[in-house]
C-alpha cells in the first residue's frame, strides 16, 4: 500500500517537471511581457524592472534559477502586483476557490449522483430518459451561459438570491456552486448510472433479490457500493478539474478566487503568476488523482487484499 | 399433500421480433423430503419455469401467462409482490450456477449469509452470525470463526457454492431450488457438492428442485425427474422409470449422449510427432515469493494421429501444459520437440512457422472469438495471415471450413453473439483448423457445453481428426469425456503425471489414490455399470 503511493508520487515528479518547462518556455515564446505597455516607458526604467526580475538574464539561467526557488517552495515574486508573492496571491485565493470547488462538488455527487440510481433504475423509460436529457443539457451548456440565467431567474425575477459577492450576504454561494457544479453533476449522473446499470445485470443482484429483500435494500445494501466505483475514481479529476476551472463562475459571480487570478495572470504576462498557479494546481491534479484511485481501490475488496500484502 | 404443485405454468417473453413463448403448459408437482431434477438443455425453459414461480422474471419482456403454483394452499403466481418476498428466501430458497458471481464481492461472506434471517426473522445479529457460523460448520467449511469475516474472492469455487447452500439454507425453508449447482465445478468437487445437497435434503426432509442440463449428474441422487425441451415437459417420471424406460426420443438422445464407453484402440504409427522432455513452468517468480510451479518437471510422447487426453482439476497444471507445448506461455526449463525441432527455442520467422503447424481451441467459444468480427473475418484471418490462401481463393476457403465444422454456409456474414455455443465452438474449431495444422490442443473444448452438444462436438472433433490426420492433445477435468475421445490418458496432479494409460486400463485398474478419486467423482458412474 506505503509502496503504490510513493511509487505513484515518484511518478508525479517527472511529469510535473515536465509541466513547468512546457509552461515556462511557452509564456516566454508568446509576444509581449509583463513591462510592455501602451505608454511608454522611459528605457532606462524597463531595463532597472527587468533587472530586478532576474529577465535580463539568459533563459536558461532563469530557467535553473526558477528550478532552484521551487525546490524552496519559493514561488516568487508577482510582477503585476508588486511586493506580493505568488505564494501569498494563492494562499489568499485558494481558500475561496477550495470553498467553491468543494460546494459544487457536493452539488454534483448529490444532484449527479441521486439522478443516476434513479435513471438506472428503469432503463429507457421516462424516470431514465428524463434526467439523462437533463444530464446531456448540463454538459452541453457552458457555465457563462448557465450562470447569468440563474442570476437573471433566481436573483433577479423571483429576487430569492444574492447575484453576486462571497461570503457577504447570506446565501450568496448557493448560485456559484450551483453553476459550477452543473457540468459535473451531469458527469456523475451518467457515470453513476452506467455504473449501476452495469452492477444490477450481476448474478448477485439476483441472489439478494431470491433472499426476499425489498428492491430498495438490494440496491443499497447490495448494488450502490460496485456501482459508484466509476464515480469515486471520477471524484479526484472532478474537484482538480472544478479548482483550475473556476475562473468563469468567479468572474461571473465577482468571486476573489485562484481562477480569477490564474487568467489575469495570463493576461497580464505575470510569468511567475502563471508558471506558480500551474504548478500548484498540477500538483493538485495529481494528488487528487492520486487520492481517488486509492479510494475506489479501497472500495473493491479484491484490490484492497492486494494491496495490504505490498 | 405435494409441497408446490405447478399446474400448467405458461410464460412467455415479449420482445420486439415477437413472442418467444419460454414455458408451455408445464406441470410438475415437488414432494417434501424428496428431490425433483428438471432435466433440458440451455433454452429448455427449465430456469424460467422455476424463477417465474419466485417472481425472479424481469416482467417485461417476461409474461406469466396462464397456469398456477400452488405452495402451503397458496397460488404463488397471484401472490402480489410483497406477499410473494417473503416467500423468497424464507420458505423457498435458491442456490444458482455460478458461486464466482452470484455472491456480493463487496460483502463479506458473513454479512450476506446472514442477510437472510436477520431480513426475514428480525434475528438479533450475535444471534445470527452463530446460527451463520453454525451452519457454514454444517457444510464443511473449515474453521468458519476465522473465515466468516472474509471475502467471497477469499474462497475457492466448491468452498463459495457451500457458502451459498447455507445461505439458502439459514431460514430452513421447506424448498430449495438449486439451479445447475455443481456446472461451474470441477468433478471432484461436484461430487461433493452433490453428496453435501443429498444429505442436507434427507436430514431436512425438505423438498428440492435440482435444474441440470446434464442426466448424469442428477442420476444418483434425484427421486423424480422431469425432462423438458423447448419450454415443454416432454417425460417425467421416478428415476428408475427414466433410465430404464426411457420413452421419449429426447431422453434417449439425453441418455446416449452420457459418454460411457473407452474410444476402442486405433493402430497408431509407434512413432512420436512430439516428445516433451522434462518441461517445467513456473509463474510468478518475484525477488521474494516463491514461484507457482504450474507444470513441473513432465515428460510424455504424443505418437503421430493419436489423440492424448489430459485429466485434472483446476490448478492441476494441465492448461498450461497445453499452452506450454505451443509457447502461449514462456517455458522454465525442458524441451518440446515437434519433428525433432525444439519448440522452445523457436524464435520469429520460425515461431511463426511453427504456429501455423499447431493451433489451439480453448473453453469459452464466446471469449475466444472476437465479437466484432464475422464469421467469415475470424476464419479469413489465419488462411491469409499463413498464406495458405490468397485474396481471390480465400472465400473458397472459408466455405470449405465452414462445410467441415458443420455450419451452414449462410451463417458466414454472422457475429458470434448471433450463434449458440455449440455452434460458436465449432467456429473455434473450423479457425484452428484453417491452417492445416498437425497439431492441435483442445483445452476443456465441451465443458461449457450442454451434455448433448458435448457428444456432437466430441463426434465432430474425433471424425474431423480422422480426416485431417491431426495429432491431438486433449484437456478436461472430466474423465468420463476424455475416455470416449482419446487414445492414451495422462491423470495430472499438482503439475505432475501420477498416472497414465489407456482409458480401459485407467477405469478398469487405477493404480494411483487419486485417479480412483476421479474415477469416483464421474456423475452417474451407478449408470456405467
Amino acid at each position: 500500500m506505503w509502496r503504490f503511493i510513493a511509487y505513484r508520487l515518484l511518478q508525479a515528479i517527472p511529469v510535473i517537471l515536465a509541466v513547468i518547462t512546457v509552461t515556462f518556455f511557452l509564456v516566454r515564446v508568446a509576444p509581449g511581457g509583463p513591462f510592455d505597455s501602451e505608454k511608454a516607458v522611459v528605457p532606462e526604467v524597463k531595463a532597472a524592472l527587468e533587472a530586478q526580475y532576474r529577465l535580463d538574464q539568459p533563459l536558461l539561467t532563469q530557467y535553473a534559477a526558477y528550478l532552484g526557488d521551487l525546490a524552496q517552495g519559493e514561488l516568487g515574486p508577482s510582477f503585476k502586483y508588486p511586493g506580493r508573492s505568488v505564494n501569498e496571491l494563492i494562499a489568499a485565493g485558494l481558500p475561496v476557490t477550495a470553498e467553491l470547488g468543494l460546494y459544487a462538488l457536493l452539488v454534483a455527487m448529490i444532484i449527479g449522483g441521486v439522478a443516476g440510481i434513479i435513471a438506472s433504475l428503469k432503463p429507457n423509460t421516462a424516470q431514465d430518459y428524463l434526467p439523462m436529457s437533463a444530464a446531456m443539457i448540463g454538459i452541453c451548456m457552458p457555465s457563462f451561459l448557465l450562470g447569468p440565467l440563474l442570476v437573471l431567474v433566481f436573483g433577479i425575477y423571483l429576487d430569492w438570491l444574492p447575484v453576486s459577492g462571497w461570503g457577504d450576504i447570506p446565501g450568496d454561494k448557493i448560485l456559484p456552486a450551483i453553476t459550477l457544479g452543473s457540468t459535473y453533476a451531469a458527469y456523475i449522473a451518467r457515470l453513476s448510472r452506467a455504473g449501476m446499470l452495469e452492477v444490477m445485470t450481476q448474478d448477485y443482484i439476483r441472489t439478494a433479490r431470491a433472499k426476499g429483500l425489498p428492491e430498495w435494500q438490494v440496491v443499497t445494501r447490495h448494488a450502490l457500493r460496485g456501482g459508484l466505483i466509476p464515480v469515486v475514481a471520477f471524484l479526484g479529476p472532478a474537484f482538480a478539474g472544478l479548482l483550475s476551472g473556476s475562473f468563469v463562475v468567479e468572474t461571473i459571480f465577482q468571486i476573489p478566487g485562484l481562477g480569477r487570478f490564474y487568467v489575469q495572470a495570463a493576461f497580464n504576462r505575470d510569468y511567475t503568476m502563471i508558471l506558480g498557479t500551474t504548478v500548484f494546481l498540477s500538483t493538485l491534479i495529481v494528488l487528487f488523482n492520486l487520492l481517488s484511485d486509492i479510494l475506489a481501490a479501497w472500495m473493491n475488496p479484491r484490490l484492497r487484499t492486494q494491496f495490504s500484502e505490498h | 399433500m405435494a409441497l408446490l404443485e405447478v399446474n400448467n405454468l405458461g410464460v412467455s417473453f415479449v420482445t420486439r421480433n415477437g413472442t418467444n413463448r419460454a414455458v408451455d403448459d408445464v406441470s410438475f408437482t415437488v414432494e417434501s423430503g424428496q428431490i425433483t431434477a428438471i432435466i433440458g438443455e440451455s433454452g429448455s425453459g427449465k430456469s424460467v419455469a422455476c424463477y417465474s414461480l419466485l417472481g425472479l422474471i424481469p416482467q417485461p419482456p417476461g409474461r406469466i401467462d396462464s397456469g398456477q403454483a400452488l405452495f402451503g394452499g397458496r397460488d404463488l403466481l397471484q401472490l402480489p409482490e410483497a406477499e410473494l418476498r417473503k416467500v423468497r428466501g424464507r420458505d423457498i430458497a435458491m442456490v444458482f450456477q455460478d458461486p464466482m458471481t452470484c455472491l456480493n464481492p463487496y460483502m463479506t461472506v458473513g454479512k450476506q449469509l446472514v442477510e437472510p434471517l436477520r431480513y426475514h426473522q428480525k434475528t438479533p445479529a450475535a444471534q445470527a452470525r452463530r446460527r451463520a457460523l453454525e451452519l457454514l460448520q454444517e457444510v464443511g467449511i473449515r474453521d468458519p470463526e476465522s473465515t466468516i469475516d472474509n471475502y467471497p474472492h477469499q474462497f475457492s469455487g466448491g468452498m463459495r457454492q457451500r457458502v451459498m447452500i447455507a445461505m439458502a439454507l439459514i431460514n430452513e425453508p421447506q424448498l430449495l431450488i438449486a439451479d445447475e449447482p455443481t456446472t461451474a465445478l470441477d468433478v471432484t468437487i461436484q461430487a461433493q457438492i452433490l453428496q453435501l445437497i443429498a444429505e442436507l435434503q434427507r436430514k431436512r426432509d425438505i423438498g428440492v428442485i435440482f435444474i441440470s442440463h446434464d442426466l448424469a449428474v442428477v442420476a444418483d441422487i434425484a427421486d423424480q425427474i422431469v425432462v423438458m425441451q423447448e419450454g415443454k415437459i416432454v417425460e417425467s417420471g421416478d428415476r428408475t422409470g427414466i433410465f430404464r424406460h426411457a420413452r421419449h426420443p429426447y431422453t434417449q438422445k439425453l441418455l446416449a449422449a452420457i459418454p460411457a464407453d473407452s474410444k476402442a484402440g486405433a493402430t497408431l504409427s509407434p512413432e512420436p510427432l512430439i516428445q516433451v522432455r522434462h518441461l517445467a513452468t513456473w509463474f510468478g517468480q518475484g525477488r521474494k515469493q516463491e514461484p507457482v510451479k504450474a507444470v513441473n518437471d513432465v515428460s510424455f510422447d504424443i505418437r503421430r494421429g493419436e489423440v492424448l487426453g489430459v485429466v485434472g482439476e483446476s490448478g492441476s497444471g494441465k492448461s498450461t501444459i497445453g499452452r506450454s507445448l505451443l509457447r502461449l506461455v514462456p517455458v522454465t526449463a525442458g524441451q518440446v520437440l515437434f519433428d525433432d525441432t525444439d519448440v522452445t527455442q523457436l524464435k520469429g520467422r520460425a515461431l511463426k512457422d511453427m504456429r501455423r503447424r499447431m493451433q489451439i481451441i480453448f473453453q469459452d467459444p464466446f471469449a475466444s472469438l472476437n465479437p466484432r468480427m464475422t464469421v467469415y473475418d475470424t476464419l479469413a484471418e489465419p488462411l491469409l495471415l499463413h498464406g495458405i490462401e490468397n485474396r481471390s481463393s480465400v472465400a473458397r476457403g472459408v466455405l470449405k471450413l465452414m462445410d467441415d465444422v458443420g455450419l451452414a454456409r449462410n451463417f458466414v456474414r454472422k457475429y458470434p453473439h448471433e450463434f449458440s455455443g455449440g455452434q460458436r465452438q465449432r467456429i473455434a474449431i473450423g479457425r484452428a483448423l484453417a491452417t492445416h495444422p498437425e497439431f492441435v490442443v483442445a483445452d476443456e473444448p465441451v465443458s461449457a457445453l450442454d451434455v448433448t452438444i458435448q457428444a456432437q462436438i466430441l463426434d465432430l472433433m474425433l471424425a474431423l481428426g480422422r480426416e485431417y490426420g491431426l495429432t491431438m492433445m486433449f484437456i478436461s477435468h472430466d474423465l468420463a469425456v476424455v475416455r470416449h475421445i482419446a487414445d492414451r490418458i495422462l491423470v495430472l496432479y499438482r503439475g505432475e503425471i501420477v498416472e497414465q494409460g489407456t482409458g480401459h486400463e485407467l477405469f478398469e485398474n487405477p493404480q494411483q489414490t487419486y485417479t480412483r478419486e476421479l474415477l469416483q467423482s464421474i456423475p452417474g458412474r451407478s449408470l456405467l455399470q
